[in-house]
């Protein structure tokens, strides 16, 4: 396994006028790990994912994907290291205007130019590996339940083979049955890819299913970083009223703050 | 003073800031419309929703607006025994102004709002997102292609505007006002000169260019789930409107001023 982090983010800066999310965040990802954030809603897990793929410009810091710095890149460069990234959205986000086989071949057909008949081969593997039968394949995003729009985003984020795959917010919005089966074919494609995982999540029993290491996510910074296993033994107090979900505890004030 | 002084300065600087980043986005779209690769596929599609599909209701708009000319031509110059005048009349008004101008306000409410609202609709719902994630440019997958096909297909509908307005002027001519079919008809070759055509030609290639970019920009730009939808198509149908009627007149000066 090589020393340099598949991602390193130091002293990561971002801010929206006067609303500072993130305040000198520092994070490696190491080569095949499965790391998942955790954290409150609006902590800035979504901003840390989108600053790493370049559609949000920091103020201030280095993120490097296999030792390239991302942060600055532009063109045909960041084309270069998006390349290496799959990602599976917290809506599925697929495209409304085309069928199920085309979302998860576009990355095929568009970036890697693989002619139409031997993408849609592909891709109704893809689909069968995330449990998507081919009569599914000519239908439209808008005909699919929730459930089948997370395998479709799923399909279509590993279809490229990528290195990196980002998960935002994979189990948002299903029942518990279905979240989990999302997780299980989630640690599934990407171990059969051999790709690197980050995910972001507030749901912790997903985040226990998906992981090896967590790191929390704290008013701008990581407070918390360490194996899953240990996530329970923490000793952080932020870190033990998350996992719990109680009400009282140090971040209790800042909710107040927030609404108050 | 400074209280008055200061909105006025606020509202200018936010004034100068979207010209700005409309004139950013408008040098970057025309870039890729520029640089490979292409999406022919993309193209095709975008001549068919914006040209195809936009052809009844220009065609509706041309041949009842040619009929009308007519009409009120007809009741103005009948007071000066100038009747013989009508076919020109219709002709040239049709070619070089309404015919473009009118094909282009309705294409800005047909197309312009459906582009603002098919792209705002991808913002919102991260699919420009998912579309960069995928090694995609979004200013050459939705964009470009909307310009091209935009640009490209308006100068033909306004083409076949110009035939089905003036064709209206001879309909309600011959059939209401007792023209002689024939006579109107070689009327209408012979005042028609070439020059009247292209500058409708450049027009509607100019407008298409423009109904494009307003709904691309708005909806591109568009914030705020289903009103900043909401909002960012009003504003494409409203502007693009705004600018086909300010390069309608900055297109005929070019043309036409002596």
């Amino acid at each position: 396994m090589s020393d340099t982090p598949k991602i390193r983010i130091r002293d990561l800066h971002m801010a929206f006028g006067g609303n500072r999310v993130l305040q000198g965040l520092d994070l490696d990802v190491a080569p095949g790990d499965s790391l998942v954030v955790i954290g409150g809603s609006g902590t800035g897990k979504s901003v840390l994912l989108k600053c790493i793929l370049g559609l949000l410009a920091p103020q201030q810091g280095s993120i490097q994907v296999d030792g390239q710095e991302v942060v600055g890149l532009r063109g045909d460069e960041l084309e270069a290291v998006r390349h290496k990234i799959g990602m599976l959205f917290q809506s599925a986000a697929l495209f409304d205007s085309l069928s199920v086989w085309e979302n998860v071949a576009f990355g095929l057909i568009h970036a890697e130019k693989t002619p139409r008949k031997e993408a849609r081969e592909v891709a109704l593997r893809r689909m069968a590996e995330v449990g998507l039968k081919p009569q599914v394949a000519d239908l439209m995003p808008a005909e699919l339940s929730g459930g089948m729009k997370k395998r479709v985003g799923l399909a279509r984020a590993i279809t490229t083979e990528p290195e990196i795959i980002f998960f935002d917010e994979p189990t948002t919005g299903l029942d518990p049955i279905i979240g989990a089966m999302i997780d299980k074919l989630i640690v599934e494609a990407t171990r059969a890819v051999g790709a690197t995982g980050l995910t972001i999540t507030h749901d912790m029993a997903s985040a226990r299913r998906i992981s090896n290491r967590m790191a929390m996510l704290y008013e701008g910074r990581i407070i918390w970083d360490g194996l899953t296993e240990d996530v329970d033994n923490s000793g952080n107090p932020y870190v033990e009223q998350f996992i719990n979900g109680r009400a009282e505890g140090p971040i209790e004030m800042k909710i107040q703050d927030h609404f108050g | 003073m400074i209280p008055v002084l200061q909105p006025l300065g606020r509202t200018f600087l936010v004034f100068l800031e979207a010209a700005g980043r409309l004139a950013l986005f408008t040098g970057e779209a025309v870039s890729h419309c520029l640089r490979p690769p292409f999406y022919p596929r993309a193209v095709l599609r975008q001549i068919l929703d914006i040209g195809y599909y936009s052809l009844p209701v220009v065609g509706l708009t041309a041949i009842f607006t040619g009929m009308v000319l007519a009409l009120q031509s007809y009741t103005g110059f009948a007071r000066f025994s100038a009747e013989s005048a009508i076919p020109n009349v219709v002709v040239v008004s049709i070619t070089r102004e309404l015919g473009p101008v009118l094909a282009g306000l309705m294409v800005a409410g047909r197309v312009g709002a459906a582009m603002a609202a098919e792209i705002g609709t991808m913002r919102v719902t991260e699919q420009i997102d998912a579309l960069t994630t995928l090694a995609t440019n979004p200013f050459k997958y939705l964009i470009a292609p909307r310009l091209i096909a935009a640009t490209f297909v308006l100068p033909i509908l306004v083409l076949i505007a110009d035939i089905i307005g003036v064709f209206g002027g001879y309909l309600v001519s011959t059939y209401k006002l007792g023209f002689n079919g024939a006579t109107y008809i070689s009327n209408t070759i012979e005042f028609l000169e070439f020059q009247d055509v292209f500058s409708g030609l450049v027009k509607a290639a100019v407008f298409g260019f423009l109904i494009a970019l307003m709904g691309c920009y708005n909806g591109f730009h568009s914030r705020g789930g289903a009103q900043g939808v909401g909002a960012a198509t009003t504003n494409a149908v409203v502007s693009a409107s705004i600018l086909i009627l300010s390069f309608n007149y900055l297109i005929t000066e070019a043309f036409f001023a002596r």
